[in-house]
């Protein structure tokens, strides 16, 4: 059995493999201790190899893992593990969003990172679904009841909350707020996509590609197919397992 | 040299002769050693002869300054410098000695800000603050600073710096036809009559020929360097290079070029031998842009710690200071001049439009140093360099040469992520 754990910055997430195939999988918080968080996550097995991606890769090959990859390389090969003809990537996790290219074979050829600060991430959707008084889940739904255009202009976390709030002393209905929010992170991710030139269709991988309005607002704005594989947050521990299946 | 007996020399008398925060430089002089001694000392396989070097760090608070305030003291200009458009030769030429001043850390940094604005350029603020924070011994010991007209960044600062430190600004066209030629000339030769009048004496044709000589010499070493990058195995690290091209910039440049030549020496023989500081299959990476003044090993830092090696700095603090060499057998002082001028015309800062020789030449360096990927380096706010970044994308796009542009300042908040993206950069390369 070989192994992918995925330490990020919120998350840790482990994807075991045999044969090619997903057998298991675990996703946690990452809390204080993410090297320990991750070492009780990976007690019941008795992996052949041990790959880490993310954020806390390198702590982990300092402790227990066997090797590192990125999280682009990572989630390139996951991605194509669910869509082997995909060419361009968009991951959305916790604290930063990418775009990666692939050509014809799968390799990357570019990609792309936000800026150091929290705008275009799963955090900046988290603190304004929070500020709306939405749970996570909730605030996916939301925008799908909201019959009235507002907009939010900030891509600050800072100052679109106090669009937020002030959008709210107005009166406006959540649902068209938490839209207008939702809109804004989109077209921040277009900008990012179009930097870089994509094919006829975009892998949309990262917990944020759970939320199902962001899909549905992503594929209007592309015109174009997104596709979202059945465990998203997974891609990247996914990635690196089946990296482990090809150092053999 | 091991990394537990090195320090950075202390020398608080001469400081506060100087008129130097003391208690304040002392903290820097502290986290300066344990930064060299970090990403210098703990590297494997270096070359002997890089020891000269790490004196020169060692004594660089101390040493060096002794003996600029020894020509001072015997009546020759001290010029503080920024820029590689600063015509180095006439200073020499005049007895004087010129002295990069450093603006490569995040230490001075908030000391210009109580002044500057936050968001410009933080070389143009690390350089500023040292002087507000009275924490450079260089600029407490130059009699003048040369300033020029490049970006906005620095000729707007050297209106405020003037009022700390005497500044001398010379203009510098911003195209390169033929009116910009004459315009140049004449201000080369305001220069020359400025350095005469600090030094109290005339520049000769005999004085300026040598001085040409001197600066010729110094750069054919630094040419002789990159040229034996160009090996594979490298038989230097990235690291070490930049170093040298950073104090370039302060050292006596007579010993500094026999010190670089007896280094190619060293290299020279691990080349023939086969032998270098990484492995065979190491990535290579030329860096371009913008200059990585001292303390400033960021990027070079990033890249090797993941296992590539530096080949090049197309960057001032790199080739834009050696490539181009001055005739050193015209007759007259006008020939002489005319030459000079254009030596210096044809650094291809991205601060002139157009600029596209730049471009050229980053081809041609990449070629040279087989290299096998670019990494675009743009300091934050720098305009001129972030928007011809535009063409350096297009040249690697052309010549299907994998790419990466970063755009950073000094502040260690972004280095995980520099991390991931320069290491998903190499593994593109190892493909
Ligand atoms: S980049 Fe341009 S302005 Fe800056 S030091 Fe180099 S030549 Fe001077
Ligand atoms: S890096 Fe750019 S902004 Fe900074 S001093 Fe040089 S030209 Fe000016």
């Amino acid at each position: 059995m070989l192994i992918g754990i995925d330490l990020g910055s919120r998350t840790v997430k482990l994807a075991a493999v045999r044969d090619g195939i997903l057998t298991d999988f675990q996703l946690s918080e990452s809390g204080f201790d993410p090297h320990h968080q991750a070492l009780a996550m990976l007690a019941r097995y008795q992996p052949r190899r041990i790959i880490a991606t993310g954020y806390g890769r390198h702590l982990a090959h300092k402790h227990f893992a066997d090797q590192v990859i990125t999280e682009i390389k990572a989630h390139a090969l996951g991605a194509r593990h669910s869509f082997p003809e995909c060419r361009t990537i968009l991951d959305v996790g916790g604290q930063d969003s990418k775009v990666i290219s692939l050509d014809a074979a799968g390799r990357v050829v570019n990609f792309q990172m936000n800026d150091k600060c929290a705008a275009g991430t799963g955090r900046f959707l988290e603190i304004m679904a929070g500020s709306l008084g939405y749970g996570l889940a909730e605030f996916g739904e939301a925008p799908f009841n909201s019959y009235r255009e507002v907009e939010i202009n900030s891509m600050c976390t800072v100052f679109a909350e106090s669009e937020v709030i002030s959008l709210k002393n107005h009166g406006s209905a959540p649902a068209d707020i938490a839209r207008a929010i939702h809109l804004s992170v989109v077209n921040r991710l277009v900008n990012m996509l179009n930097r870089l030139g994509m094919g006829d269709s975009l892998v949309f991988t990262g917990g944020v590609a759970r939320n199902r309005f962001m899909v549905a607002a992503l594929a209007e704005k592309l015109g174009m197919e997104v596709l979202v594989p059945e465990h998203p947050d997974l891609t990247g521990a996914l990635g690196a397992a089946l990296h482990a299946g090809t150092l053999d | 040299m091991s990394s537990a007996n090195f320090e950075i020399k202390a020398y608080p008398e001469m400081w506060e002769e100087l008129g130097m925060d003391v208690p304040r430089f002392e903290k820097a002089r502290l986290m300066l050693g344990e930064a060299y001694s970090k990403t210098y000392l703990s590297q494997t396989n270096r070359p002997a002869k890089m020891a000269y070097f790490d004196e020169m760090i060692s004594e660089i608070h101390g040493g060096r300054v002794k003996e600029l305030l020894a020509a001072k003291a015997a009546g020759h200009p001290v010029v503080g410098t920024f820029c590689v458009y600063i015509p180095e030769e006439i200073v020499i030429a005049a007895g004087g000695v010129c002295v990069g001043l450093c603006g490569g850390s995040q230490g001075s940094v908030p000391d210009a800000e109580k002044i500057l604005p936050r968001n410009i350029c933080p070389m143009v603020k690390s350089a500023f603050g040292f002087k507000a924070g009275r924490i450079c011994p260089y600029f407490q010991a130059v009699d003048f600073v040369y300033g020029e007209t490049t970006c906005d960044a620095k000729k707007k600062t050297w209106e405020i710096l003037d009022r700390l430190v005497p500044t001398y600004v010379m203009e510098i066209p911003q195209m390169k036809r033929e009116r910009d030629r004459v315009l140049w000339l004449a201000e080369v030769k305001d220069f020359q009559a400025k350095v005469e009048e600090v030094a109290g004496k005339s520049i000769f044709e005999a004085d300026l020929a040598q001085a040409i000589r001197v600066m010729n010499e110094k750069r054919r070493a630094l040419q002789r360097l990159t040229g034996l990058r160009g090996a594979n195995p490298a038989p230097i690290s990235g690291k070490d290079a930049l170093l040298i091209e950073q104090i370039a910039f302060y050292d006596e440049p007579v010993r500094f070029a026999a010190q670089v030549n007896e280094l190619c020496d060293e290299l020279a023989e691990r080349v023939a031998k086969g032998e270098g500081v990484s492995e065979i299959t190491a990535p290579r990476v030329l860096i371009s842009g913008t200059p990585m003044a001292l303390p400033n090993w960021k990027v070079h830092n990033l890249v090797e710690t993941a296992g590539a090696v530096v080949v090049g700095e197309e960057s001032c603090i790199g080739t834009r200071y050696f490539k181009d060499l001055i005739d050193e057998n015209l007759p007259g002082m006008e020939a002489q001049l005319g030459a000079l001028t254009d030596r210096y015309m044809k650094i291809d800062c991205s601060c002139f439009t157009p600029n596209d020789e730049r471009i050229d030449q980053i081809a041609k360096e990449y070629r040279a140093a087989k290299a096998q990927g670019i990494i675009h380096y743009s300091l934050q706010f720098c305009h001129t360099y972030n928007i011809e970044e535009i063409k350096v994308r297009e040249l690697c796009e052309r010549e299907n040469i994998p790419y990466l542009s970063i755009e950073s300042d000094y502040s260690p908040e972004d280095v995980g992520q520099l991390q991931t993206r320069i290491e998903a950069f190499l593994e593109q390369i190892r493909g």
